[in-house]
């Protein structure tokens, strides 16, 4: 005669990553599953961890600007945009206004190339193929006119301390009009391909759900936060660079699920094409580089200054001591803040709630581990 | 780089060899002729030729399937697809064989080795044994049973068996994981399908393949039945495993389920497998619904008649690539509810459908008309379930986004 124990079930640990297709990069989840429900989730990061703030204390201002390339790797401009700022605020130094112009347009361009990335990437989760090549064929073109302006399509070390390497060049405007209306075609594309989509909807409506106020205690920015219906945009509420000049639409959901998080960014795509329209109208001819020492050596001091990313909230906390080296670098990455919120989302989720959740957040495993 | 005119001529050196494997397969059907209930060993010899014509063009079917979909899903996607290899990167799905079976064969070490060599061919084989009543013409059929379509139900759920075995053998989580989703998955999807075959049995009264074939000679079932056929299809794609239905070996989520741990040549064969069977359903959609070798404008020779039915199965299975370019994947739970709550309700009201259009003599246009407002019905449902509420969101938000105005106004220094 069996008892009642032969026939309880155990819990099963289920280890997803570093190596999952799923995880972007090397994230590793420790599931707790029953059967198909997750009952628990704990992460793990680290893997990619390069020790970007220590090294940050060794390099000069200026080559500290490379580390934070190499920090949210699909959106680097923004991220030297943050330094750079913060170490001209250190410093008491304004860029000429035809550089923050061209800053500007170069991080919403950015922005647009990560969430065409972020749409690829969260179809592929969701088992749909086709988007993906649609948002990079549109990156691409993003990419080679980063290479064009920049010289290289990643690690760019292109925004300096007080401006920009060097100005536009000839034919930059007419060449990011016909981008930007291929762009805007390509992520029409995409959302009529996509967005109501009867699988996606069922497999994203509802699912992860984050109400507003426990997205604020999670610590959520971003379109993700913004997804949970809490209009918070540091371009819109500290605006920085040309963004006071411009009019645009911040986007901001209802529900908070993982369907709503995914349309605030195709929103925002079309927003990020406007705004890159008008500063194309706005911008005038003009010096690229402030009058400043070579070498940037800021005055004793401290500073926190964030912006807008297209993961999030973005913060650099900048000590100097008086010499070329910053004393201390702290970053607050948007991607690692909003990884708090994966384990209330995910309980009580199904194995591949879970890969859609994860994927929702868009994280990038250099910006978490730094 | 080869020249278009060579390019040409290898295509159709290759359009040769598999028109000369069909006129292979059909001389040894010919030379096997009916053997009746004696077993020689002149006919059992015979018999062996015709299955290993059957294996080998079967084979090269499934093949000329993969090249298909990587073109079509190229195509679609803005890419070419494989151009490297032959023409048209025809031999791409050849080079790709090559370079799997003289791929090192690992298996992991706490796997149970007998089940987990056997599982391969345990989903292989039923794939392959159903071609023995699945004709690709009148006389070109190895058994024309006439149960045919019962034994293509019986001997096609038998492929269970392997996935699980796979999925247990491996010892791997992932690979038990998908092992479970697929036993559950094409166990409820196995009762659709039967009902949509079911459907079309009724309005032939036999089943027989070339019974039904012959049965819509005039008209094809699709016009009669499109319920049935909507049930059939999609409960064939869950079958077979493709997308949206994809969710026993789904990449992103269990990296392959119960292939996980499979590799070179034993995954080959669940991959040949997989495209056999996808195959299968699309060539059992023809047969069943879009009138096999036939059509409305009287008798076709017999190259021509096996032309037009593995048109018809190709253009099929397009569709199937198709759907798999456009459709992310469900969820288990979801994928249930489909079959419970949607397919096998349809399922029945098609097969109520046709017995009272049988049993009353109506004429045969009130079936589509029953069919059609059936499953206009439930598309209805669906739509006004889930894309009205989910366009009227995104109505909302884009009016209720939040206008930012310039704080500040910019003096143009230049005209």
């Amino acid at each position: 005669m069996r008892t009642q124990a032969a026939y309880e079930t155990v819990d099963m640990m289920l280890n997803m990553g570093p190596q999952h297709p799923a995880t972007h990069g090397v994230f590793r989840m420790v599931l707790t599953v029953d059967g198909e429900r997750v009952v628990d989730v704990t992460p793990h990061i680290g893997y990619l961890h390069r020790g970007s703030e220590k090294l940050a204390e060794h390099e000069s201002y200026g080559q500290v600007v490379t580390l934070f390339d190499r920090l949210d790797y699909v959106s680097n401009l923004n991220n030297e945009l943050i330094f750079c700022r913060a170490a001209e605020r250190l410093m008491g130094v304004e860029p000429p206004e035809r550089a923050q112009y061209i800053r500007t347009i170069l991080a919403e361009l950015n922005r647009l190339a990560s969430h065409l990335l972020f749409i690829g990437t969260y179809a592929i989760d969701l088992g749909g193929m086709t988007p993906i090549m649609y948002g990079f064929r549109e990156r691409e073109r993003i990419q080679n006119l980063f290479e064009s302006v920049t010289g290289a399509r990643m690690m760019h070390n292109f925004i300096r301390i007080g401006g920009v390497k060097e100005d536009a060049p000839p034919g930059f405007a007419p060449r990011v009009r016909a981008l930007l209306d291929d762009a805007e075609r390509g992520v029409a594309e995409i959302d009529r391909l996509l967005t109501f989509n009867e699988v996606f909807l069922a497999r994203t409506r509802g699912v992860g759900v984050i109400d507003a106020p426990s997205a604020l205690s999670c610590g959520l920015t971003g379109p993700s936060l913004r997804a949970s219906g809490v209009a918070y945009d540091v371009r819109k509420d500290y605006p920085y660079e040309v963004y006071p000049y411009l009019s645009y639409k911040v986007p901001v959901g209802e529900n908070g699920d993982c369907w709503d998080r995914y349309y605030m960014r195709v929103l925002e795509c079309y927003e990020s094409v406007s705004m890159v329209r008008q500063c194309l109208d706005q911008m005038e001819d003009g010096p690229v580089m402030a009058q400043m020492r070579r070498i940037a050596r800021p005055p004793k001091g401290e500073v926190y200054v964030h912006g807008e990313n297209p993961r999030g909230d973005i913060g650099v906390f900048l000590v100097s001591d008086g010499t070329d080296k910053p004393y201390r670098v702290k970053v607050r990455p948007p991607s690692f803040c909003n990884l708090v919120a994966l384990r209330p989302m995910m309980r009580g989720a199904y194995i591949a709630d879970a890969v859609a959740i994860l994927g929702s957040l868009d994280i990038v495993l250099g910006e978490v581990d730094r | 780089m080869k020249s278009r005119p060579v390019q040409l001529l290898i295509a159709l050196v290759m359009a040769g060899a598999l028109a000369g494997l069909l006129a292979l397969f059909a001389l040894a059907l010919a030379l096997l002729g009916d053997p009746g209930d004696a077993v020689t060993p002149l006919t059992a010899g015979r018999l062996a030729l015709a299955l290993l014509a059957l294996l080998t063009l079967v084979t090269m079917l499934g093949v000329s399937l993969v090249w298909l979909e990587r073109k079509q899903l190229g195509r679609m996607q803005g890419r070419v697809g494989p151009t490297r290899v032959g023409p048209f990167g025809l031999l791409q799905p050849i080079a790709d064989a090559i370079k799997l079976v003289t791929k090192e064969d690992v298996s992991p070490g706490a796997s149970s080795k007998a089940i987990f060599y056997a599982a391969p061919i345990l989903v292989f084989v039923p794939s392959f044994v159903v071609w023995l009543t699945i004709p690709l013409s009148r006389d070109l059929v190895v058994r024309n049973l006439d149960l045919g379509v019962f034994f293509f139900i019986a001997v096609s759920v038998l492929g269970i068996v392997g996935l699980i075995l796979a999925g247990w053998s491996s010892n791997s989580k992932y690979a038990i994981l998908g092992g479970f989703r697929s036993a559950a998955q094409l166990v409820s999807y196995e009762i659709p399908l039967i009902l949509g075959a079911l459907s079309v049995v009724m309005l032939a009264g036999s089943m027989r393949f070339t019974d039904v074939v012959d049965a819509q000679a005039s008209v094809p079932y699709i016009a009669l039945a499109p319920l049935a056929f909507a049930v059939f299809f999609i409960a064939g794609l869950a079958e077979v495993g493709r997308t949206p239905f994809d969710i026993y070996f789904a990449e992103s989520e269990v990296v392959g389920g119960p292939f996980v741990e499979y590799s070179g040549a034993h995954w080959a064969v669940f991959f040949l497998a997989e495209y056999v069977n996808t195959f299968v359903v699309a060539a059992l959609g023809a047969l069943l619904f879009l009138g096999g070798w036939t059509w409305p404008f009287g008798d076709l020779g017999q190259a021509a008649a096996v032309a037009l039915f593995l048109g018809k199965t190709y253009l099929l299975a397009v569709v199937i690539f198709w759907v798999r370019a456009t459709f992310p994947r469900l969820r288990i739970d979801q994928l249930m509810m489909v079959g419970w709550k949607a397919l096998i309700p349809l399922g029945f009201v098609s097969v109520i459908a046709v017995a009272v259009q049988r049993f009353y003599e109506w004429p045969v246009w009130t079936l589509t008309l029953m069919s059609l407002a059936a499953l206009g019905a439930a598309v209805a449902v669906q739509l006004r379930a889930q894309r009205s509420g989910a366009v009227a969101t995104a109505k909302r938000y884009a009016q209720r986004a939040v206008a930012v105005e310039p704080s500040r106004r910019r003096e143009r220094t230049q005209a």
